[in-house]
């Protein structure tokens, strides 16, 4: 019998849900770490009872915790992230340069196949790896010599949030950095590429330039992993081979700002996104709660309302908090910055809340376990 | 013996966080120190005894003091003395803690 384990990162801790596979009646773990910020916790394809948690805090800076039952306990592991060698500087808001400096993990990606590798994406933009079971983290520099002396942070920090493992193809990855873009390496992170063409920026000084977009997140189907979705900070994307070139597939969105997204489990052309009405207000357009998917894989797109607010909600839906699980009819997961976590256990025809009054959710990422 | 003399047991205060991440049933917790107590020695000692204290109260990269960590002993703001700069005695001697604050900030 299969069963849900929900890993809820939010402004005050972390909490754990499970169900069985109705996904009718949880379970609610937690806080764990009360307090702290939980930006992201992930569990590790290869062994589901190892989660990495990274936990941070302005006051103390970050935490990288471990678990190995399925977050019944924690052991706080290595948070050196030293960058390789004199990382420079990298363009402040206002253009000057600013040396690079580590602040917080945004996102854990464990291998598919190595519970001890893993992968942290951070800010200030870098890319880390762990094949100690997150002992000890090494830096993937070749990533910031793509122009990383000109990279300039987003509105939330120059963050890496997005990590890409191809599961066919294991040398290959793809990462996203705001406000730099989207890369790719072909040969395990040891050489990069910008893989930006055809995004189109009005707010940057060239809106075609090779770098500077502010990519929020891209979303993959491990069966089809040439196929990329992505949310820009305004325009709905997809790309058709890898990333080389990107056509625009937002279609009929009532907004194509956003940061959220999703790829259904089974189907890789259905795809999910939220849409935020604008980067000055960060919240649903008409004050309506609205999941909006595709069955062809972008531009036609349908509201998906049933058991979602339809007046005065005004939360956000961040970048890293929309997950899917792995059954049959596919679930369908994300947090609110309100503290309220969804769940639609039919592919988002009807959703209800899981829980309503958690801290801000920053991070929502689901296991599904035999 | 010159080396007796030179050790001390030092206490130290640690906030509530601190407190839970280094598993520690109390906030108070007592180092054993060699040398002249300074603030970088108790760090040191500290971080020896509680790896996983290791960068939250001193930057990983820079060494200092994270910009929201307060220290203070014997009600003086220690915060910004010289990190090898001595204690005051009476913290050096055990008779009073080192008090690492997590600053009041924000909301």
């Amino acid at each position: 019998m299969s069963r849900i384990r929900v890993l809820v990162g939010t402004r005050k801790g972390a909490f754990i849900l499970t169900s069985d596979a109705a996904r009718r009646d949880w379970q609610v773990s937690g806080p764990h770490f009360g307090g702290w910020e939980i930006f992201h916790i992930a569990g590790s394809p290869a062994n589901p009872d190892r989660l990495y948690a990274s936990q941070t805090s302005s006051w103390f800076g970050q935490v990288i915790q471990r678990s190995d039952d399925g977050g019944a306990t924690w052991n706080p592991v290595g948070n050196d992230f030293s960058y390789a060698g004199d990382p420079g500087t990298h363009l402040h808001y206002d253009g000057t340069p600013k040396p690079w400096a580590f602040k917080r993990v945004w996102h854990l990606e464990p291998s598919p196949t190595d519970p001890d590798t893993v992968y942290a994406g951070v800010e200030d933009a870098a890319l880390f790896r762990s094949t100690d079971g997150g002992q000890t983290w090494q830096e993937l520099p070749g990533l910031r010599e793509q122009q990383g002396a000109k990279w300039m942070p987003g509105a939330g920090g120059m963050c890496l949030h997005t990590i890409l493992l191809d599961p066919a193809n294991p040398a290959r990855m793809v990462v996203a950095i705001s406000a730099a873009g989207a890369f790719r390496s072909d040969d395990g992170g040891v050489s990069w590429k910008p893989v930006n063409r055809g995004l189109h920026s009005q707010y940057i000084p060239e809106p075609d330039a090779e770098i500077g977009h502010c990519v929020h997140r891209i979303a993959m189907h491990p069966a089809r992993p040439e196929t990329l979705f992505m949310q820009k900070h305004w325009d709905v994307m997809r790309s058709d081979d890898a990333g080389e070139s990107w056509f625009e597939v937002s279609g009929n969105l009532p907004s194509d700002f956003g940061f959220a997204m999703a790829v259904h489990a089974h189907d890789p052309d259905t795809v999910y996104v939220v849409p935020i009405k604008s980067d000055s207000e960060h919240y649903p357009p008409e004050g309506k709660l609205r999941v909006y998917r595709s069955t062809a894989g972008g531009n036609a797109w349908d509201a998906l309302t049933d058991g979602l607010p339809q007046e005065h909600c005004y939360v956000n839906v961040l970048r890293d908090a929309m997950a899917v699980d792995a059954l049959d009819p596919c679930g369908v997961y994300f947090g609110t910055t309100g503290g309220q976590v969804y769940v639609s256990p039919d592919a988002g025809d009807h959703w209800q809340a899981i829980v309503r009054d958690l801290p801000a959710v920053l991070s929502v990422s689901v296991q599904t376990l035999s | 013996m010159a080396a007796d003399l030179d050790r001390h047991t030092v206490r130290v205060v640690l906030p509530y966080h601190l407190t839970t991440l280094a598993r520690c049933s109390t906030s108070e917790v007592e180092l054993e120190l060699a040398g002249p107590v300074t603030l970088a020695a108790v760090l040191d000692a500290l971080e020896a005894a509680y790896p996983m204290l290791a960068g939250v109260v001193r930057d990983r990269a820079t060494g200092q003091r994270r910009p929201l960590v307060r220290f203070y002993a014997c009600q003086d703001d220690l915060s910004n003395s010289a990190p090898d700069a001595p204690l005051p005695d009476a913290v050096a001697a055990g008779r009073e803690p080192l008090i690492i604050v997590g600053a009041i900030a924000g909301g």
